[in-house]
């Protein structure tokens, strides 16, 4: 059964404050029934090295992709994973992890996609944690396997593929990588592998706001104000939320991050992430590419 | 062209990596990334003479030495948040230690595609390990070259 949300001041300011769980929340319900923990972190041994007790790990490249086809794994094999790891249809699932919860924001929206409804993330993730002293073990869980039912992924509110983009042309697009990567000066984030796009630049029209403005020194989230301040004057994106949004950046991580700043902090209805993203965009043949600092015009359809 | 031979060292490891089932393959990997030897002193006070492995997902950073006898020498640092990463550079360091230029030289370059490893830490993090290894005996070169 859900757990009741946090009441932390905090994130009375957000659209939908349930979606975030501060460090003594959560410290002082480990092991409720009800609440599953889940680490996702960039690095595949993180949670080997520590991770909050009781909770269970999963990786966004090894469990979340499906091995051969370029997509997410399917309803079964979503169904067997989270079930195989203790988590019931209506559980309450609290995810955190590395680097400003960037994997973390990535599996939550996986879990999305198949309508798991009460998933939230630890605020400030894994690192705030380990600074603020909190309990860690190298104990792995054995959580006996539950049913999980095989709900099949619904792609269609929160997902967008190429053609969608190609539709979209003229409705704000917000690229969350890097200045370099957005102007075109490389094509990988600064300090990362190459993944293979053939083209360096973005998307016309989008507008830039890497993914890591959404948060603070420590981690956080910033409060609403700013959050509106960079989102919905800067980047443009509309006051009232109703404006459909496409967010994209390499892979579709990054731009998880800001989907669920602009689905869940800020309340925007219609936010879909591109996870093709620029891997796919970069290298498609006969989509419009913009190259420079300059968002570029809408081309012409 | 040097020849391609795998050394003994290196082979032990990634047979003992191929002997494990997967999960306990990522223990293997973790125990490597505990076992990355700290950097001597006289290297400790000098990461401008690192160069950083920019393949990889964390910051790593390698430097390469050859001594009079032409024995390789493998230094590399990289932070304990990144285990994956140290456990890479920990492999080399270890599978490397005592071997000539020519037995660097002569590791195949696909070495980190063969500890299978790739279905328990994912292709695309594999491809840090492939960038060190190459960085690597990129450095032996320019070392002899000198």
């Amino acid at each position: 059964m859900p757990v009741a949300p946090d009441p932390f001041e905090k994130f009375a300011g957000y659209a939908h404050p349930e979606r975030l769980v501060s460090g003594d929340w959560l410290e002082a319900r480990l092991g409720e029934p009800g609440l599953v923990i889940v680490e996702s972190d960039e690095d595949v041994l993180l949670y080997e090295t520590g991770h909050i007790p009781g909770s269970v790990k999963i990786d966004w490249h090894t469990d979340l992709n499906d091995p051969v086809l370029r997509d997410y794994i399917d309803g079964a094999a979503f169904a067997a994973l989270v079930g195989g790891k203790g988590i019931s249809r209506d559980d309450t699932v609290v995810i955190y992890g590395d680097k400003n919860n960037w994997w973390a924001a990535y599996a939550l929206w996986v879990f999305t996609l198949f309508g798991h409804e009460d998933v939230r993330l630890l605020d400030g993730g894994r690192d705030k944690w380990i600074a603020e002293g909190r309990p860690i073990t190298t104990d792995r869980p054995a959580p006996d396997a539950v049913d999980y039912p095989v709900v099949e992924r619904h792609d269609d509110e929160i997902r967008a593929f190429k053609d969608d983009v190609l539709a979209h042309l003229g409705h704000p697009l917000i690229d969350v990588r890097s200045p370099e990567e957005y102007s075109g000066e490389r094509t990988t984030a600064p300090a990362y592998p190459e993944e293979g796009a053939l083209r360096a630049g973005h998307i016309p029209s989008a507008a830039n706001v890497p993914w890591a403005r959404a948060a603070a020194e420590d981690g956080t989230f910033k409060p609403v104000a700013e959050l509106d301040e960079i989102y919905r004057s800067e980047a443009g994106l509309g006051l009232d939320g109703s404006e459909p949004v496409i967010a994209y950046c390499r892979i579709g991580e990054r731009s998880s991050h800001t989907w669920f700043v602009l689905t869940h902090l800020l309340g925007f209805e219609n936010v879909r992430n591109y996870d093709g993203s620029w891997t796919e965009w970069g290298s498609a043949v006969r989509v419009p590419i913009t190259t420079g600092s300059e968002p570029g015009a809408v081309p012409a359809k | 062209m040097t020849d391609t031979t795998l050394p003994t060292a290196l082979a032990d490891i990634r047979d003992d990596f191929l002997a494990l089932e997967q999960r306990e393959r990522l223990e293997m990997l973790l125990e490597f990334s505990n076992e990355l030897p700290e950097l001597p002193e006289r290297y400790q006070e000098h990461p401008d003479l690192f160069e950083r492995v920019v393949e990889c997902q964390s910051p790593v950073f390698i430097f390469v030495e050859v001594d009079d006898e032409r024995v390789v020498h493998l230094f590399a640092t990289a932070p304990k948040e990144a285990p994956t990463t140290r456990g890479f550079a920990s492999i080399l360091v270890q599978g490397i230690a005592g071997l000539t230029v020519d037995e660097v030289l002569g590791i195949p370059d696909d070495f980190p595609n063969t500890l299978g490893l790739t279905a328990a830490v994912s292709p695309l993090r594999i491809r840090g390990m492939t960038a060190l290894l190459g960085r690597t005996k990129r450095q032996v070169r320019e070392r002899i070259a000198a």
